[in-house]
């Protein structure tokens, strides 16, 4: 016993002393960027048959580092990993329709945004939940009026015992642990997988951005899912999709604000929405 | 380290065990009964059944446990077939895509286990017991049983140990045992660091229990090469 205690004493120290974790750059010049996306959130970013990153977001990226003249290199990352490998300096910048929120604010910092979706319920044709009307069509949740929180709270009693799919971590899964009691939230670590069980009919509904259930209305499995009810946008979901970077990359910050800024006036990022979403989502910061 | 956010994330990740527990207890328990199916047909000597039985050996030893996991979980369930038939019940649970995954999995291996085990009963108390008189059924219960069993106990524990741990890619069809709850509260306080070390010690600590327990029933099993007393 006494030898079993002392094997797991040497375990737990070597597993402690494993402990050095990268800090975020000095200030310096920045010659060069990593920029992660996930590669699987179409149009914003995705993954095409041979490999290669591409989406609005890459594009995007492409434009804002020549103006920020430095050269850039783009990584793909799984979603729920994303924040932690940039604060241990895997790379500098996300850019991966990351929407900037209070509580992301707390561990990174956001340049932006340069674009704003708001987020949608979805359901399969046929589903009886399609018949929840889109009445109003847009609800802010920056300030809501007792009539707004009269349409969530609707929402969440004809919701009541379903079950909806959301992306882990993401804006729609807070909003629907937040405001939606009565429904068990299933988490999906890609918003494709979310699709899939939808087809399948092992989730009643998924919430998602609008533009990302638009992505799998492309594909020839997902075609059949249909957007219902009340649009969300603000507050808990978000001022708007922007870079994430480190805090302590103050100077970094500064060059993303400027080449956004000065996209968005070129018209390149109304011009890459258009291209992508088919319709223009680009905002000014 | 944040020590104050680990032992916030104990409660949560401890109200996680039972799911991993019974994923593992149902896959190896079901598993067996694959297993002891497809040891007797390989060792029957039936060439079809024979057959059959190392091709599922061979495939589900030979891919990725993930890979069988995301082919049971969204595979089937793409096809209207599946999903119109009586099984959809439990295919639509991920709970019970797990245990299949797991289950067919471990089955595989254990299988090779049995077989080995009752291939090293020494082929001269067969005959002997043969020569007692011994029927088929008494002769499996009283002599091969306990002989295999003793012989395939320690490779048995590497597998109730190898399951536990391969219970963690249940995660990825969205189950919440312990990885799965992990990976939540990860994704909400972005601490991969403390929230995994605790996760490990969970696990660390089952498989403890597991290898305890393996080793008492071994030495419950063999009073024979214990020194008298």
């Amino acid at each position: 016993m006494k030898s079993t205690i002392a094997t797991l004493l040497v375990g737990a120290a070597i597993a402690l002393s494993a402990t050095a974790v990268a800090t975020g750059a000095d200030a310096k010049e920045w010659k060069k960027v990593r920029i992660a996306t996930e590669g699987a959130y179409m149009p914003w970013n995705g993954t095409d048959s041979s490999g290669k990153l591409v989406g609005f977001e890459v594009d995007l990226m492409k434009d804002l580092c020549t103006r920020m003249k430095v050269e850039c290199e783009l990584v793909a990352q799984d979603w729920d990993g994303i924040i932690p490998a940039l604060q241990q300096g895997k790379y500098d910048a996300i850019m991966a329709g990351m929407s900037a929120t209070d509580e992301r604010r707390k561990v990174i910092q956001f340049a932006g945004p340069y674009a704003n979706e708001p987020s949608a319920f979805a359901a399969m044709k046929g589903s009886p939940l399609l018949t929840i009307a889109a009445d109003p069509a847009l609800v802010d949740m920056k300030e809501l009026t007792a009539d707004e929180r009269t349409v969530i709270e609707r929402l969440a009693s004809q919701l009541k015992g379903k079950t909806v799919g959301a992306q882990v971590s993401t804006i729609q899964a807070s909003f629907v642990e937040k405001y939606m009691p009565g429904v068990t939230l299933r988490t999906y670590d890609k918003v494709d997988n979310i699709g899939l069980d939808l087809v399948a009919g092992r989730i009643d509904a998924m919430f998602a951005d609008r533009s990302a259930i638009g992505g799998l209305q492309k594909e020839g499995a997902t075609k059949d899912i249909t957007v219902f009810g009340t649009q969300y946008r603000g507050g808990i979901l978000g001022d708007g999709v922007a870079v994430g970077l480190r805090k302590a990359d103050k100077d970094l910050k500064t060059l993303f604000e400027k080449a956004i800024v000065e996209a968005h006036k070129a018209g390149v990022t109304g011009k890459l929405s258009t291209q992508w979403f088919g319709y223009d989502i680009a905002v000014t910061p | 380290m944040d020590w104050e956010l680990m032992w916030d994330s104990v409660p949560a990740l401890l109200a996680a065990v039972p799911l991993t527990l019974q994923l593992v207890a149902l896959a190896l328990l079901l598993g067996l009964g694959m297993a002891a199916l497809a040891a007797w047909a390989r060792l029957s000597g039936h060439a079809v059944a024979a057959g059959a039985a190392s091709a599922y050996v061979f495939v589900f030893r030979g891919t990725p446990l993930l890979v069988q996991i995301f082919l049971i979980y969204y595979g089937l369930s793409q096809f209207e077939a599946v999903r119109a038939s009586l099984f959809w019940p439990l295919l639509r649970e991920p709970y019970w895509c797990a245990i299949l995954a797991l289950m067919l999995n471990t089955g595989a291996y254990q299988s090779e286990i049995i077989r080995g085990a009752i291939l090293s009963v020494p082929q001269g108390q067969v005959e002997a017991a043969r020569a007692c008189g011994m029927s088929r059924l008494l002769l499996f219960r009283r002599i091969v049983l306990p002989v295999a069993v003793r012989q395939a106990l320690p490779a048995y524990g590497n597998e109730i140990i190898l399951m536990v741990k391969a219970s963690s890619l249940a995660s990825t069809i969205t189950l919440l045992e312990i990885t799965g709850v992990a990976r939540r509260i990860i994704s909400q306080t972005y601490a991969v660091f403390e929230i995994f070390i605790v996760a490990g010690i969970l696990y660390l600590l089952i498989n403890f229990a597991a290898a305890r327990l393996i080793r008492w029933a071994e030495w419950r099993m063999t009073p024979h090469l214990r020194a008298r007393v």
